[in-house]
């Protein structure tokens, strides 16, 4: 006696969890589920299902018993760009209860195998970015602008970290419009509506042409092949690389303020986060 | 001379050499010291340049102020070229700087031979101490061990780099001595025999002590220059597998020849580079690495030179035809990976996919498989995945046309309606 209805929930993969757990208690099919944000007026009956850690554990849990690599792949594939994941993965649970962990072996599967396509969308983009991304430094600050499809900074976060970890360094998605800040072997990842990098000092300036003059002579002019070129490092990447900016652009940001300092301007829903901000602002000069 | 025209210069003469990759070392952070090489287990692509090769490393000459004559190299004593040199503190200076931007993963240092190999050998191993231990870099470093450079120092360089290489160049003793008359193939060897078993007890050590010293733990590699010379593709392919079983290298690079000079002994300047050649050793070095072939099965006597016009494991399939088709839901491992269009990913994912029930053509594609190769080849569940049955002739073709849309137009033939009839 399952009915149809649609879920809003608050955007969050514990939310998510949730309305895996409302669908279960109430009996009930949901056709759609959707976060706050993207809500639309519809005819069907709109339930907002509350955010309830006991119950999101209590389906993590229940995951878990049947495999141990469940839960990471989910929520890898919440950050990813697929549309309408989360009737995806709601849809993928419900056969999962049903069939067992035999089911995960099942890579050919029509609601399993767009989640591992998927899945192997972002960790392309997470590998190209590791490389793609160019640090700009002001005062000793590393500080870089991407705009990936899926929401990597997550997934990016160990691999900087470790590799700048004497440094203090933030990364902004300017897609998803939240940030990585780095600082003191601490890390965390905020919303930030907007990002201004300060115009390039001398040193900077110089690296920059340095590395451009690297790049424009290791080509090879007899291969020169700029289709195989766009194969491994697709145009969408170029717009926040370095070699590919003119001489007087800044690579991050649009704007370039005037006082040489990083501006923050903190996550809109979440006003809290401004605290952080002064933490990797650079000392005053 | 200003930094960036010597960065132009000895960029210029270092760019080609196709080694260029930082996987292979695993070393994470360490208190004090930049970086790290632990995101380069499998390497890291930090940019692609204009001819599609990946760049990963600041590949930099120290200096090409070269004693030697070799006719193919741009940096030939009596090629009238620009000389340049770096100082220990510029080089180091420059690596940080790229590094810390994340515009490479390290330094990637070759030396032209200034008066001798051992003096170039301790230049390197001045410039590479003063960057690991000054200023404290702890990314990935690829050394070239020249030579003809006495075994104290090549230890040395061995401990303060991630990985060595020694270039052969020229894939034969005959070429050696015409072309490079002050190498020779003794020469090249020894110091890979020297990197090969100090690596190796090196090795051995770290298993008893956890400090002792590393010795070039991501290995050695080498590069083959093609097109240079009148080798054919199966001499390079049977050096390679004896390099990779022998030597015990991590890799073996080819490198198209581009005509850098005029002489009678080499191809005319307008000669194109052998693009698809190179193309096709990559993947016959694919087939011994990963997918079990050995160079005997891929060429022999009647066939030293690969076909242009089809990859190395299609013409294989084409030569083997009591080895297909392939039943993909009974099939080893081993008996998949021989089949056009399904490489090492899709294999193993077959693998998992088929123990919950049969496996038939629609999955394999959402595998991965290449099904417009594979299809020939396979059966699923004894159906054939194409309902044609066709000839040997008929699957070639066919096979030619798929992979006509990827190659360059010189190479791919011109149809014509006229001269093929009869």
């Amino acid at each position: 006696m399952w009915q149809s209805v649609i879920y809003q929930y608050d955007g969050s993969f514990e939310g998510l969890l949730c309305c895996i757990f409302e669908s279960y208690t109430k009996k009930e099919r949901p056709t759609a589920i959707f976060c706050d944000e993207d809500a639309l007026p519809c005819l069907f009956e709109i339930r907002m299902v509350p955010t309830v850690p006991e119950h999101a554990q209590r389906v993590e849990r229940s995951l878990r018993k049947l495999s141990p690599t469940v839960m990471p792949f989910l929520r890898r594939v919440y950050l990813t760009c697929l549309p309408e994941r989360e009737i995806a993965i709601y849809r993928f649970v419900v056969k999962l209860y049903r069939e067992g962990a035999p089911y995960l072996t099942r890579l050919s599967d029509e609601d399993y195998q767009p989640l591992l396509r998927a899945v192997r969308h972002m960790s392309a983009e997470v590998e190209h970015l590791r490389g793609f991304v160019r640090f700009s430094i002001h005062d000793g600050i590393l500080s870089a602008t991407i705009d990936p499809k899926n929401r990597v900074l997550p997934m990016l976060r160990a691999h900087f970290c470790e590799r700048c970890h004497d440094e203090r360094f933030f990364i902004y998605d300017r897609t998803h419009r939240e940030a990585l800040l780095y600082a003191d072997g601490r890390s965390r990842i905020v919303p930030l509506d907007d990002f201004e990098a300060a115009p390039p000092d001398a040193e900077e300036t110089g690296y920059r042409q340095l590395w451009k003059r690297f790049y424009d002579t290791v080509a090879i002019k007899e291969r020169i092949n700029p289709k195989l070129r766009m194969t491994h490092m697709p145009k969408r990447y170029w717009r926040t690389m370095t070699e590919f900016q003119s001489e007087n652009d800044t690579v991050s940001g649009d704007g370039s303020s005037r006082d040489g300092k990083i501006v923050f301007h903190a996550g809109g829903q979440n006003g809290s986060q401004h605290g952080t901000a002064p933490a990797l602002a650079p000392p005053p000069a | 001379m200003e930094l960036p025209d010597k960065l132009t210069i000895l960029a210029d003469a270092a760019k080609y050499d196709a080694a260029c990759t930082s996987s292979g070392a695993k070393r994470g952070h360490r208190a004090g010291m930049i970086g790290c090489t632990s995101s380069s287990v499998m390497g890291c692509c930090h940019t692609f340049s204009a001819d599609g090769r990946c760049v990963t490393l600041l590949k930099v000459l120290l200096s090409n102020d070269c004693c030697y004559d070799c006719k193919y190299c741009v940096n030939r004593r009596t090629n009238d070229t620009p000389r340049a040199s770096f100082t220990p503190e510029e080089l180091a200076e420059l690596t940080i700087g790229f590094y810390r931007r994340n515009y490479i993963e390290g330094l990637f240092l070759s030396s032209a031979v200034l008066g001798s190999p051992d003096r170039t050998t301790e230049l390197m191993i001045r410039a590479l101490s003063l960057l690991r231990n000054e200023y404290r870099f702890n990314g990935y470093i690829h050394a070239k061990a020249i030579p003809g450079a006495s075994r104290e120092l090549i230890t040395q360089l061995g401990l303060l780099a991630d990985r060595l290489s020694v270039n052969i160049e020229l894939p034969s003793e005959a070429s050696l001595k015409s072309l490079a008359p002050n190498k020779t193939k003794k020469a090249i060897l020894a110091p890979m025999r020297q990197i090969r078993d100090q690596a190796a007890e090196s090795k051995a050590e770290l298993v008893k002590y956890r400090s002792a010293p590393r010795f070039a733990p991501a290995g050695q590699s080498t590069q083959l220059i093609v097109g240079a010379t009148g080798e054919s593709d199966r001499h390079i392919l049977n050096l390679t597998e004896a390099l990779y079983g022998q030597y015990r290298l991590k890799r073996v690079f080819y490198s198209a020849y581009v005509p850098v000079a005029e002489n009678t002994l080499l191809p005319s300047l307008d000669t194109k580079p052998p693009l698809l050649r190179e193309h096709r050793l990559y993947q016959a070095d694919w087939l011994l690495r990963f997918y079990g072939f050995r160079a005997e099965e891929l060429l022999d006597e009647s066939q030293p030179d690969f076909d242009p016009r089809l990859d190395p494991k299609c013409c294989w399939a084409l030569r083997h035809p009591e080895f297909f088709p392939v039943e993909v839901n009974r099939a080893d491992y081993e008996a998949l990976l021989r089949v056009p269009g399904v490489g090492v990913v899709s294999a193993k994912r077959i693998l998992v996919a088929r123990r919950t029930g049969p496996l038939h053509a629609d999955d394999l594609r959402k595998l991965g498989v290449v099904m417009k190769r594979a299809q020939y080849f396979l059966t699923c569940s004894g159906e054939l995945a194409t309902p044609l049955r066709l000839s040997c002739a008929g699957v070639a073709a066919n096979l030619m046309a798929v992979e006509r849309a990827a190659l360059p137009p010189e190479q791919a033939e011109q149809l014509s309606l006229f001269d093929r009839v009869g």
